[in-house]
Protein backbone atom coordinates (compact mmCIF):
# COMPACT_ATOMS: atom_id res chain seq x y z
CA UNK A 1 0.00 0.00 0.00
CA UNK A 2 1.01 3.59 -0.49
CA UNK A 3 3.21 4.63 2.35
CA UNK A 4 4.18 8.13 3.41
CA UNK A 5 6.83 9.18 5.88
CA UNK A 6 5.55 9.35 9.45
CA UNK A 7 4.66 12.84 10.71
CA UNK A 8 6.88 14.67 13.12
CA UNK A 9 5.81 14.24 16.74
CA UNK A 10 4.53 17.81 16.77
CA UNK A 11 2.40 17.18 13.69
CA UNK A 12 1.20 13.87 15.19
CA UNK A 13 -0.01 15.62 18.33
CA UNK A 14 -1.81 18.18 16.17
CA UNK A 15 -3.43 15.33 14.22
CA UNK A 16 -4.56 13.58 17.40
CA UNK A 17 -6.14 16.81 18.63
CA UNK A 18 -7.87 17.17 15.26
CA UNK A 19 -9.19 13.59 15.44
CA UNK A 20 -10.44 14.08 19.00
CA UNK A 21 -12.11 17.32 17.88
CA UNK A 22 -13.90 15.64 14.97
CA UNK A 23 -15.16 12.81 17.19
CA UNK A 24 -16.26 15.22 19.93
CA UNK A 25 -18.08 17.43 17.41
CA UNK A 26 -19.92 14.44 15.94
CA UNK A 27 -20.89 13.15 19.38
CA UNK A 28 -22.01 16.63 20.41
CA UNK A 29 -24.17 17.05 17.31
CA UNK A 30 -25.75 13.66 18.02
CA UNK A 31 -26.44 14.57 21.64
CA UNK A 32 -27.93 17.90 20.57
CA UNK A 33 -30.19 16.23 17.98
CA UNK A 34 -31.38 13.76 20.59
CA UNK A 35 -32.34 16.57 22.94
CA UNK A 36 -29.83 15.50 25.58
CA UNK A 37 -28.52 19.08 25.75
CA UNK A 38 -31.98 20.70 25.63
CA UNK A 39 -33.86 20.02 28.87
CA UNK A 40 -36.54 22.54 27.86
CA UNK A 41 -37.49 20.60 24.70
CA UNK A 42 -40.92 18.95 24.89
CA UNK A 43 -40.02 15.33 24.21
CA UNK A 44 -42.32 12.30 24.14
CA UNK A 45 -40.86 10.99 27.45
CA UNK A 46 -41.50 14.37 29.05
CA UNK A 47 -45.07 14.62 27.75
CA UNK A 48 -45.91 11.03 28.70
CA UNK A 49 -44.21 11.42 32.07
CA UNK A 50 -46.40 14.44 32.81
CA UNK A 51 -49.53 12.28 32.45
CA UNK A 52 -48.56 10.18 35.45
CA UNK A 53 -50.43 10.73 38.71
CA UNK A 54 -48.37 11.80 41.75
CA UNK A 55 -47.86 8.17 42.79
CA UNK A 56 -46.33 7.26 39.42
CA UNK A 57 -47.76 5.54 36.37
CA UNK A 58 -49.69 2.26 36.42
CA UNK A 59 -47.00 -0.06 35.06
CA UNK A 60 -47.96 -2.17 32.07
CA UNK A 61 -50.96 0.02 31.21
CA UNK A 62 -51.58 2.80 28.73
CA UNK A 63 -50.22 6.02 30.18
CA UNK A 64 -53.55 7.75 29.59
CA UNK A 65 -57.01 6.33 28.93
CA UNK A 66 -55.75 3.42 31.03
CA UNK A 67 -59.15 2.02 31.99
CA UNK A 68 -60.89 0.34 29.10
CA UNK A 69 -62.57 -2.65 27.58
CA UNK A 70 -62.14 -4.26 24.15
CA UNK A 71 -64.70 -4.88 21.46
CA UNK A 72 -64.93 -6.27 17.96
CA UNK A 73 -67.46 -5.67 15.26
CA UNK A 74 -67.65 -4.12 11.84
CA UNK A 75 -67.89 -0.87 9.99
CA UNK A 76 -70.74 -0.99 7.50
CA UNK A 77 -69.80 1.55 4.89
CA UNK A 78 -72.67 2.91 2.82
CA UNK A 79 -70.39 4.28 0.08
CA UNK A 80 -71.26 7.95 0.70
CA UNK A 81 -67.81 8.71 2.19
CA UNK A 82 -66.25 8.01 -1.20
CA UNK A 83 -67.33 11.53 -2.17
CA UNK A 84 -64.62 12.79 0.18
CA UNK A 85 -61.96 10.07 0.27
CA UNK A 86 -60.77 7.33 -2.03
CA UNK A 87 -59.88 5.17 1.01
CA UNK A 88 -61.16 1.62 0.58
CA UNK A 89 -62.99 1.93 3.91
CA UNK A 90 -65.46 4.34 2.27
CA UNK A 91 -66.35 1.99 -0.57
CA UNK A 92 -69.65 0.27 0.17
CA UNK A 93 -69.03 -2.87 2.21
CA UNK A 94 -68.46 -4.38 5.64
CA UNK A 95 -65.02 -4.08 7.20
CA UNK A 96 -63.76 -5.70 10.42
CA UNK A 97 -63.22 -3.55 13.49
CA UNK A 98 -61.25 -3.87 16.72
CA UNK A 99 -61.80 -1.17 19.30
CA UNK A 100 -61.70 -0.10 22.89
CA UNK A 101 -64.06 1.95 25.06
CA UNK A 102 -62.03 3.82 27.63
CA UNK A 103 -61.86 6.51 30.28
CA UNK A 104 -59.46 9.46 30.08
CA UNK A 105 -57.46 8.66 33.18
CA UNK A 106 -53.97 7.31 33.87
CA UNK A 107 -55.48 5.06 36.59
CA UNK A 108 -56.84 1.71 35.31
CA UNK A 109 -58.88 1.38 38.51
CA UNK A 110 -60.40 4.87 38.63
CA UNK A 111 -64.11 4.88 39.56
CA UNK A 112 -66.13 5.74 36.45
CA UNK A 113 -67.75 8.85 37.91
CA UNK A 114 -64.38 10.43 38.68
CA UNK A 115 -63.48 10.59 34.99
CA UNK A 116 -64.90 13.34 32.84
CA UNK A 117 -63.59 12.34 29.43
CA UNK A 118 -64.48 9.07 27.70
CA UNK A 119 -62.76 7.68 24.64
CA UNK A 120 -63.11 5.29 21.75
CA UNK A 121 -60.08 3.62 20.17
CA UNK A 122 -60.86 2.16 16.76
CA UNK A 123 -59.14 0.15 14.07
CA UNK A 124 -60.94 -0.50 10.80
CA UNK A 125 -59.21 -2.77 8.28
CA UNK A 126 -60.15 -2.38 4.64
CA UNK A 127 -58.28 -3.47 1.55
CA UNK A 128 -55.26 -4.54 3.61
CA UNK A 129 -54.89 -1.04 5.09
CA UNK A 130 -55.71 -0.06 8.65
CA UNK A 131 -57.34 3.15 9.82
CA UNK A 132 -56.69 3.73 13.50
CA UNK A 133 -58.27 6.51 15.48
CA UNK A 134 -58.65 7.53 19.10
CA UNK A 135 -61.61 9.80 19.77
CA UNK A 136 -63.16 11.40 22.84
CA UNK A 137 -66.62 12.58 23.85
CA UNK A 138 -66.09 16.34 24.43
CA UNK A 139 -67.07 18.46 21.40
CA UNK A 140 -63.69 20.28 21.44
CA UNK A 141 -60.25 19.74 22.90
CA UNK A 142 -59.25 21.56 26.13
CA UNK A 143 -56.26 23.34 24.57
CA UNK A 144 -55.05 24.60 21.22
CA UNK A 145 -51.51 23.20 21.03
CA UNK A 146 -49.45 20.27 22.33
CA UNK A 147 -47.31 22.71 24.34
CA UNK A 148 -50.47 24.00 26.02
CA UNK A 149 -51.53 20.43 26.78
CA UNK A 150 -48.20 19.86 28.54
CA UNK A 151 -48.64 23.15 30.43
CA UNK A 152 -52.12 21.96 31.49
CA UNK A 153 -50.71 18.70 32.84
CA UNK A 154 -47.96 20.57 34.67
CA UNK A 155 -50.42 23.04 36.18
CA UNK A 156 -52.88 20.36 37.25
CA UNK A 157 -50.12 18.47 39.10
CA UNK A 158 -48.49 21.58 40.52
CA UNK A 159 -48.29 22.17 44.25
CA UNK A 160 -48.58 25.90 43.58
CA UNK A 161 -52.22 26.80 44.42
CA UNK A 162 -52.20 29.48 41.70
CA UNK A 163 -50.87 27.18 38.98
CA UNK A 164 -54.26 26.46 37.39
CA UNK A 165 -55.29 30.12 37.62
CA UNK A 166 -52.10 31.07 35.83
CA UNK A 167 -52.68 28.41 33.20
CA UNK A 168 -56.26 29.50 32.53
CA UNK A 169 -55.20 33.12 32.24
CA UNK A 170 -52.68 32.14 29.57
CA UNK A 171 -55.02 29.74 27.74
CA UNK A 172 -58.49 31.29 27.38
CA UNK A 173 -59.69 28.36 25.22
CA UNK A 174 -59.58 26.18 28.35
CA UNK A 175 -62.57 28.06 29.82
CA UNK A 176 -64.77 26.71 27.00
CA UNK A 177 -63.75 23.18 27.88
CA UNK A 178 -64.17 23.78 31.60
CA UNK A 179 -67.69 25.01 30.85
CA UNK A 180 -68.48 21.77 29.03
CA UNK A 181 -66.86 19.65 31.76
CA UNK A 182 -68.91 21.39 34.44
CA UNK A 183 -72.26 21.22 32.72
CA UNK A 184 -72.42 18.26 30.32
CA UNK A 185 -74.36 15.30 31.73
CA UNK A 186 -72.81 11.87 32.23
CA UNK A 187 -74.37 9.34 29.88
CA UNK A 188 -75.43 6.10 31.51
CA UNK A 189 -73.68 3.99 28.84
CA UNK A 190 -70.75 4.08 26.45
CA UNK A 191 -73.40 3.20 23.86
CA UNK A 192 -74.95 6.67 24.36
CA UNK A 193 -71.78 8.69 23.93
CA UNK A 194 -70.72 10.50 20.77
CA UNK A 195 -67.02 10.14 20.02
CA UNK A 196 -65.29 12.93 18.10
CA UNK A 197 -62.02 13.05 16.15
CA UNK A 198 -61.58 16.74 17.14
CA UNK A 199 -58.46 16.82 14.98
CA UNK A 200 -58.90 17.67 11.31
CA UNK A 201 -57.55 15.32 8.66
CA UNK A 202 -57.18 15.75 4.91
CA UNK A 203 -59.36 13.45 2.85
CA UNK A 204 -58.40 12.99 -0.80
CA UNK A 205 -61.10 11.88 -3.20
CA UNK A 206 -60.70 9.81 -6.37
CA UNK A 207 -60.37 12.98 -8.45
CA UNK A 208 -57.46 14.17 -6.30
CA UNK A 209 -59.34 16.96 -4.53
CA UNK A 210 -58.62 17.31 -0.81
CA UNK A 211 -61.13 18.15 1.93
CA UNK A 212 -60.39 19.03 5.56
CA UNK A 213 -62.58 16.73 7.63
CA UNK A 214 -63.42 16.13 11.27
CA UNK A 215 -65.62 13.20 12.17
CA UNK A 216 -67.90 11.90 14.88
CA UNK A 217 -69.35 8.53 15.75
CA UNK A 218 -72.87 9.46 16.87
CA UNK A 219 -74.74 6.94 19.04
CA UNK A 220 -77.92 5.33 17.78
CA UNK A 221 -78.86 4.30 21.33
CA UNK A 222 -81.34 6.48 23.21
CA UNK A 223 -79.37 8.86 25.48
CA UNK A 224 -79.91 8.68 29.26
CA UNK A 225 -78.17 11.80 30.57
CA UNK A 226 -77.47 11.69 34.30
CA UNK A 227 -76.21 14.17 36.84
CA UNK A 228 -72.73 13.38 38.20
CA UNK A 229 -74.29 12.27 41.51
CA UNK A 230 -76.80 9.95 39.86
CA UNK A 231 -74.14 8.50 37.62
CA UNK A 232 -71.85 7.86 40.61
CA UNK A 233 -74.62 5.80 42.24
CA UNK A 234 -74.35 3.25 39.41
CA UNK A 235 -71.02 2.04 40.78
CA UNK A 236 -67.29 2.38 40.12
CA UNK A 237 -67.17 -0.04 37.16
CA UNK A 238 -70.66 0.47 35.79
CA UNK A 239 -69.65 1.41 32.25
CA UNK A 240 -67.75 -1.78 31.47
CA UNK A 241 -70.35 -4.06 33.05
CA UNK A 242 -73.14 -2.20 31.30
CA UNK A 243 -71.65 -2.17 27.81
CA UNK A 244 -70.78 -5.87 28.06
CA UNK A 245 -74.36 -6.73 29.06
CA UNK A 246 -75.89 -4.40 26.53
CA UNK A 247 -73.83 -5.75 23.63
CA UNK A 248 -74.47 -9.32 24.75
CA UNK A 249 -78.18 -8.48 24.34
CA UNK A 250 -77.92 -6.73 20.99
CA UNK A 251 -75.22 -5.17 18.76
CA UNK A 252 -74.74 -1.44 19.40
CA UNK A 253 -74.44 1.13 16.63
CA UNK A 254 -72.91 4.51 15.96
CA UNK A 255 -73.25 6.56 12.76
CA UNK A 256 -70.02 7.91 11.29
CA UNK A 257 -70.58 11.55 10.35
CA UNK A 258 -67.87 13.29 8.33
CA UNK A 259 -67.93 17.08 8.60
CA UNK A 260 -66.16 19.13 5.93
CA UNK A 261 -64.50 22.45 6.73
CA UNK A 262 -65.52 25.60 4.91
CA UNK A 263 -62.64 27.77 3.71
CA UNK A 264 -61.33 29.67 6.72
CA UNK A 265 -62.47 27.16 9.33
CA UNK A 266 -59.72 26.49 11.89
CA UNK A 267 -58.20 23.14 10.94
CA UNK A 268 -55.10 23.54 13.11
CA UNK A 269 -56.89 24.16 16.42
CA UNK A 270 -59.02 21.35 17.87
CA UNK A 271 -60.12 23.57 20.77
CA UNK A 272 -62.31 25.47 18.28
CA UNK A 273 -65.43 23.68 17.07
CA UNK A 274 -66.45 24.48 13.50
CA UNK A 275 -69.65 26.47 13.14
CA UNK A 276 -72.94 24.67 12.58
CA UNK A 277 -74.19 24.14 9.05
CA UNK A 278 -71.07 22.65 7.56
CA UNK A 279 -71.44 20.04 4.83
CA UNK A 280 -71.67 16.64 6.48
CA UNK A 281 -71.74 13.12 5.10
CA UNK A 282 -73.02 10.01 6.86
CA UNK A 283 -70.49 7.43 5.74
CA UNK A 284 -71.71 4.32 7.49
CA UNK A 285 -72.37 2.53 10.75
CA UNK A 286 -70.04 1.19 13.41
CA UNK A 287 -71.52 -2.04 14.75
CA UNK A 288 -70.14 -3.35 18.02
CA UNK A 289 -71.13 -6.96 18.44
CA UNK A 290 -68.74 -8.46 20.96
CA UNK A 291 -67.20 -6.99 24.11
CA UNK A 292 -64.18 -8.62 25.76
CA UNK A 293 -62.18 -7.83 28.86
CA UNK A 294 -58.97 -5.98 28.07
CA UNK A 295 -56.74 -8.46 29.89
CA UNK A 296 -56.76 -10.94 27.03
CA UNK A 297 -58.82 -8.96 24.58
CA UNK A 298 -57.86 -8.11 21.00
CA UNK A 299 -57.36 -4.39 21.69
CA UNK A 300 -54.83 -4.78 24.48
CA UNK A 301 -51.66 -4.71 22.38
CA UNK A 302 -52.89 -2.20 19.82
CA UNK A 303 -51.63 1.37 19.80
CA UNK A 304 -54.58 3.44 18.53
CA UNK A 305 -52.19 5.94 16.93
CA UNK A 306 -54.35 8.41 14.97
CA UNK A 307 -51.69 8.87 12.29
CA UNK A 308 -51.95 5.27 11.08
CA UNK A 309 -54.13 6.09 8.12
CA UNK A 310 -55.16 4.43 4.86
CA UNK A 311 -54.36 5.95 1.47
CA UNK A 312 -56.93 8.71 0.98
CA UNK A 313 -56.64 10.13 4.51
CA UNK A 314 -53.66 12.18 5.73
CA UNK A 315 -52.80 14.49 8.60
CA UNK A 316 -53.60 18.20 8.20
CA UNK A 317 -51.92 21.28 9.69
CA UNK A 318 -53.39 20.28 13.07
CA UNK A 319 -50.27 19.73 15.25
CA UNK A 320 -51.94 17.22 17.58
CA UNK A 321 -51.91 13.98 15.56
CA UNK A 322 -48.09 14.09 15.26
CA UNK A 323 -47.69 14.87 18.96
CA UNK A 324 -50.15 12.14 19.87
CA UNK A 325 -48.36 9.65 17.62
CA UNK A 326 -45.01 10.44 19.27
CA UNK A 327 -46.51 10.21 22.77
CA UNK A 328 -48.58 7.07 22.06
CA UNK A 329 -45.47 5.32 20.72
CA UNK A 330 -43.64 6.20 23.93
CA UNK A 331 -46.55 4.92 26.02
CA UNK A 332 -46.70 1.73 23.94
CA UNK A 333 -42.94 1.14 24.23
CA UNK A 334 -43.09 1.61 27.99
CA UNK A 335 -46.11 -0.56 28.65
CA UNK A 336 -45.00 -3.44 26.43
CA UNK A 337 -41.62 -3.33 28.20
CA UNK A 338 -43.54 -3.57 31.48
CA UNK A 339 -45.63 -6.54 30.34
CA UNK A 340 -44.65 -8.42 33.49
CA UNK A 341 -46.49 -5.78 35.52
CA UNK A 342 -49.69 -6.09 33.51
CA UNK A 343 -52.31 -8.15 35.39
CA UNK A 344 -52.68 -10.95 32.83
CA UNK A 345 -53.35 -13.43 35.61
CA UNK A 346 -55.30 -11.19 37.98
CA UNK A 347 -58.82 -12.22 38.99
CA UNK A 348 -61.40 -11.07 36.49
CA UNK A 349 -62.76 -7.58 37.04
CA UNK A 350 -66.46 -7.22 37.88
CA UNK A 351 -67.09 -6.37 34.25
CA UNK A 352 -65.42 -9.48 32.93
CA UNK A 353 -68.07 -11.81 34.36
CA UNK A 354 -70.63 -10.39 32.02
CA UNK A 355 -68.50 -10.49 28.87
CA UNK A 356 -69.48 -14.09 28.23
CA UNK A 357 -71.31 -14.24 24.94
CA UNK A 358 -74.89 -15.42 24.88
CA UNK B 1 -9.59 -7.20 -7.14
CA UNK B 2 -6.32 -9.06 -6.92
CA UNK B 3 -4.33 -9.44 -3.74
CA UNK B 4 -1.91 -6.69 -4.72
CA UNK B 5 -4.60 -4.06 -5.20
CA UNK B 6 -4.26 -1.16 -2.80
CA UNK B 7 -7.73 0.28 -3.21
CA UNK B 8 -11.30 -0.90 -3.03
CA UNK B 9 -13.13 -0.98 -6.35
CA UNK B 10 -15.00 2.10 -7.54
CA UNK B 11 -18.29 0.30 -6.77
CA UNK B 12 -17.17 -0.49 -3.22
CA UNK B 13 -15.98 3.04 -2.56
CA UNK B 14 -19.21 4.49 -3.98
CA UNK B 15 -21.27 2.16 -1.76
CA UNK B 16 -19.15 3.01 1.30
CA UNK B 17 -19.53 6.77 1.01
CA UNK B 18 -23.16 6.67 -0.08
CA UNK B 19 -23.98 4.46 2.90
CA UNK B 20 -21.84 6.57 5.23
CA UNK B 21 -24.08 9.53 4.46
CA UNK B 22 -27.22 7.39 4.65
CA UNK B 23 -26.37 5.71 7.95
CA UNK B 24 -25.30 8.93 9.66
CA UNK B 25 -28.52 10.58 8.47
CA UNK B 26 -30.43 7.53 9.72
CA UNK B 27 -28.93 7.70 13.21
CA UNK B 28 -29.52 11.45 13.50
CA UNK B 29 -33.11 11.11 12.23
CA UNK B 30 -33.71 8.30 14.70
CA UNK B 31 -32.39 10.07 17.77
CA UNK B 32 -34.06 13.30 16.65
CA UNK B 33 -37.51 11.90 15.96
CA UNK B 34 -37.85 10.18 19.34
CA UNK B 35 -37.07 13.48 21.05
CA UNK B 36 -39.78 15.61 19.47
CA UNK B 37 -43.58 15.92 19.50
CA UNK B 38 -43.55 18.54 16.73
CA UNK B 39 -45.26 17.95 13.37
CA UNK B 40 -41.85 17.03 11.89
CA UNK B 41 -42.07 13.80 13.91
CA UNK B 42 -44.21 12.19 11.22
CA UNK B 43 -42.02 12.94 8.16
CA UNK B 44 -38.93 12.01 10.19
CA UNK B 45 -40.51 8.67 11.12
CA UNK B 46 -41.45 8.01 7.51
CA UNK B 47 -37.93 8.94 6.34
CA UNK B 48 -36.43 6.70 9.03
CA UNK B 49 -38.42 3.67 7.91
CA UNK B 50 -37.79 4.31 4.21
CA UNK B 51 -34.08 5.00 4.58
CA UNK B 52 -33.76 1.92 6.80
CA UNK B 53 -35.03 -0.33 4.03
CA UNK B 54 -32.77 1.40 1.47
CA UNK B 55 -29.78 0.83 3.78
CA UNK B 56 -30.75 -2.81 4.25
CA UNK B 57 -30.83 -3.37 0.48
CA UNK B 58 -27.55 -1.49 -0.05
CA UNK B 59 -25.89 -3.43 2.79
CA UNK B 60 -26.90 -6.76 1.26
CA UNK B 61 -25.60 -5.60 -2.12
CA UNK B 62 -22.40 -4.42 -0.46
CA UNK B 63 -21.90 -7.73 1.31
CA UNK B 64 -22.28 -9.56 -2.01
CA UNK B 65 -19.83 -7.18 -3.68
CA UNK B 66 -17.38 -7.75 -0.84
CA UNK B 67 -17.55 -11.52 -1.36
CA UNK B 68 -16.86 -11.06 -5.07
CA UNK B 69 -14.12 -8.42 -4.94
CA UNK B 70 -12.66 -8.87 -1.45
CA UNK B 71 -10.66 -6.11 0.20
CA UNK B 72 -7.07 -4.87 -0.02
CA UNK B 73 -4.83 -6.53 2.54
CA UNK B 74 -4.01 -4.45 5.58
CA UNK B 75 -0.40 -3.22 5.67
CA UNK B 76 2.05 -5.90 6.82
CA UNK B 77 3.52 -3.42 9.27
CA UNK B 78 0.20 -3.04 11.16
CA UNK B 79 0.43 -4.59 14.67
CA UNK B 80 -1.64 -7.75 15.10
CA UNK B 81 -4.00 -6.32 17.78
CA UNK B 82 -4.77 -3.38 15.51
CA UNK B 83 -5.53 -5.75 12.63
CA UNK B 84 -7.80 -7.79 14.90
CA UNK B 85 -9.62 -4.63 16.01
CA UNK B 86 -10.03 -3.60 12.37
CA UNK B 87 -11.50 -6.98 11.41
CA UNK B 88 -13.82 -7.18 14.42
CA UNK B 89 -15.10 -3.63 13.97
CA UNK B 90 -15.93 -4.40 10.36
CA UNK B 91 -17.86 -7.51 11.30
CA UNK B 92 -19.74 -5.31 13.77
CA UNK B 93 -20.47 -2.65 11.16
CA UNK B 94 -21.84 -5.18 8.67
CA UNK B 95 -23.92 -6.88 11.38
CA UNK B 96 -25.45 -3.54 12.40
CA UNK B 97 -26.03 -2.30 8.83
CA UNK B 98 -28.08 -5.42 8.13
CA UNK B 99 -29.39 -6.07 11.64
CA UNK B 100 -30.71 -2.63 12.59
CA UNK B 101 -33.24 -2.29 9.72
CA UNK B 102 -34.41 -5.86 10.34
CA UNK B 103 -34.78 -5.15 14.07
CA UNK B 104 -36.80 -2.02 13.36
CA UNK B 105 -39.04 -3.81 10.87
CA UNK B 106 -39.52 -6.76 13.24
CA UNK B 107 -40.20 -4.38 16.16
CA UNK B 108 -43.02 -2.66 14.25
CA UNK B 109 -44.41 -6.04 13.21
CA UNK B 110 -44.40 -7.37 16.78
CA UNK B 111 -46.11 -4.13 17.84
CA UNK B 112 -48.98 -4.76 15.38
CA UNK B 113 -48.08 -1.60 13.47
CA UNK B 114 -48.54 -1.34 9.73
CA UNK B 115 -45.13 -0.69 8.11
CA UNK B 116 -45.69 2.12 5.62
CA UNK B 117 -42.81 3.74 3.73
CA UNK B 118 -42.54 6.92 1.68
CA UNK B 119 -44.98 6.90 -1.21
CA UNK B 120 -47.42 4.65 0.64
CA UNK B 121 -45.33 1.50 0.06
CA UNK B 122 -46.58 -1.09 2.56
CA UNK B 123 -44.33 -3.89 3.78
CA UNK B 124 -45.60 -7.21 5.09
CA UNK B 125 -45.23 -8.12 8.76
CA UNK B 126 -42.07 -10.01 9.68
CA UNK B 127 -43.56 -11.38 12.91
CA UNK B 128 -46.96 -11.92 14.51
CA UNK B 129 -47.95 -9.32 17.14
CA UNK B 130 -46.41 -10.00 20.57
CA UNK B 131 -46.01 -7.39 23.31
CA UNK B 132 -43.05 -9.02 25.06
CA UNK B 133 -41.20 -9.51 21.79
CA UNK B 134 -41.95 -5.91 20.82
CA UNK B 135 -40.36 -4.71 24.04
CA UNK B 136 -37.25 -6.83 23.51
CA UNK B 137 -36.83 -5.67 19.91
CA UNK B 138 -37.42 -2.04 20.85
CA UNK B 139 -34.75 -2.14 23.55
CA UNK B 140 -32.32 -3.87 21.19
CA UNK B 141 -33.03 -1.29 18.45
CA UNK B 142 -32.41 1.62 20.83
CA UNK B 143 -29.26 0.33 22.52
CA UNK B 144 -27.71 -0.99 19.32
CA UNK B 145 -28.33 2.40 17.70
CA UNK B 146 -26.10 4.02 20.31
CA UNK B 147 -23.57 1.20 19.90
CA UNK B 148 -23.70 1.73 16.12
CA UNK B 149 -23.00 5.44 16.48
CA UNK B 150 -20.11 4.72 18.87
CA UNK B 151 -18.67 2.18 16.44
CA UNK B 152 -18.94 4.69 13.59
CA UNK B 153 -17.06 7.27 15.67
CA UNK B 154 -14.38 4.68 16.35
CA UNK B 155 -14.25 3.84 12.63
CA UNK B 156 -13.98 7.54 11.78
CA UNK B 157 -11.20 8.07 14.34
CA UNK B 158 -9.33 5.01 13.07
CA UNK B 159 -9.66 6.17 9.47
CA UNK B 160 -8.26 9.59 10.33
CA UNK B 161 -5.54 7.95 12.43
CA UNK B 162 -4.47 5.95 9.37
CA UNK B 163 -4.69 9.02 7.13
CA UNK B 164 -2.90 11.54 9.32
CA UNK B 165 -0.59 9.64 11.61
CA UNK B 166 0.19 6.15 10.36
CA UNK B 167 -0.01 7.29 6.72
CA UNK B 168 -0.02 3.64 5.67
CA UNK B 169 -2.47 3.80 2.75
CA UNK B 170 -5.39 2.24 4.65
CA UNK B 171 -7.44 5.45 4.46
CA UNK B 172 -6.51 5.93 0.80
CA UNK B 173 -7.83 2.44 0.04
CA UNK B 174 -11.36 3.69 0.70
CA UNK B 175 -10.89 7.42 -0.06
CA UNK B 176 -13.52 8.67 -2.50
CA UNK B 177 -10.88 10.08 -4.87
CA UNK B 178 -7.28 9.06 -5.33
CA UNK B 179 -5.01 11.01 -3.02
CA UNK B 180 -1.83 12.75 -4.20
CA UNK B 181 0.22 9.84 -2.92
CA UNK B 182 -1.68 7.26 -4.89
CA UNK B 183 0.55 5.32 -7.26
CA UNK B 184 3.61 7.47 -6.71
CA UNK B 185 6.68 6.89 -4.70
CA UNK B 186 6.79 8.88 -1.50
CA UNK B 187 7.94 12.42 -1.94
CA UNK B 188 11.12 13.82 -0.35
Amino acid sequence: MAQSPPPTSRAAIGSLVLIAGVVAAAAGAFAYTGGFLSPERLTPPKLVGALAPPGGPALGHRRNHAKGICFTGSFQSNGQGAALSKAQVFAKGDYPVVGRFNLGTPDPNAPDATVRVRGLGLQITAGGQVWRAAMIDPPFFPVATPDAFYALLEASHSKDPDAMKGFIAGHPEFATFAGWAGSAPFMASYAQDAFNSLNAFLFTDAAGATHAVRWSYRPQAQPEPLSPADFAKLGPNHLETEIAERVAGAPQRWTLVLTVADPGDPTADPSKAWPEGRRSVEAGTLVVDKVEDERDGPCRDINFDPTLLPDGIAVSDDPFPAARSAAYARSYNLRTAEWKDYPYQAPASPAAGSTVQP
Amino acid sequence: MNAQSTRFTVLQRALHWLMAVGILAMLFIGVGMVSTVMPKYLPLLEAHKTLGIVILLLALLRLAVRFVYGAPALPAAMPAPMKLAAHLSHYGLYALMIGMPLLGWAMLSAGAYPVVLYGGIRLPSLLPPNAGLHALLWQAHVWLAFAFFALILLHLAAGLFHALIRRDGVFESMAPIAGPREGTTPAE
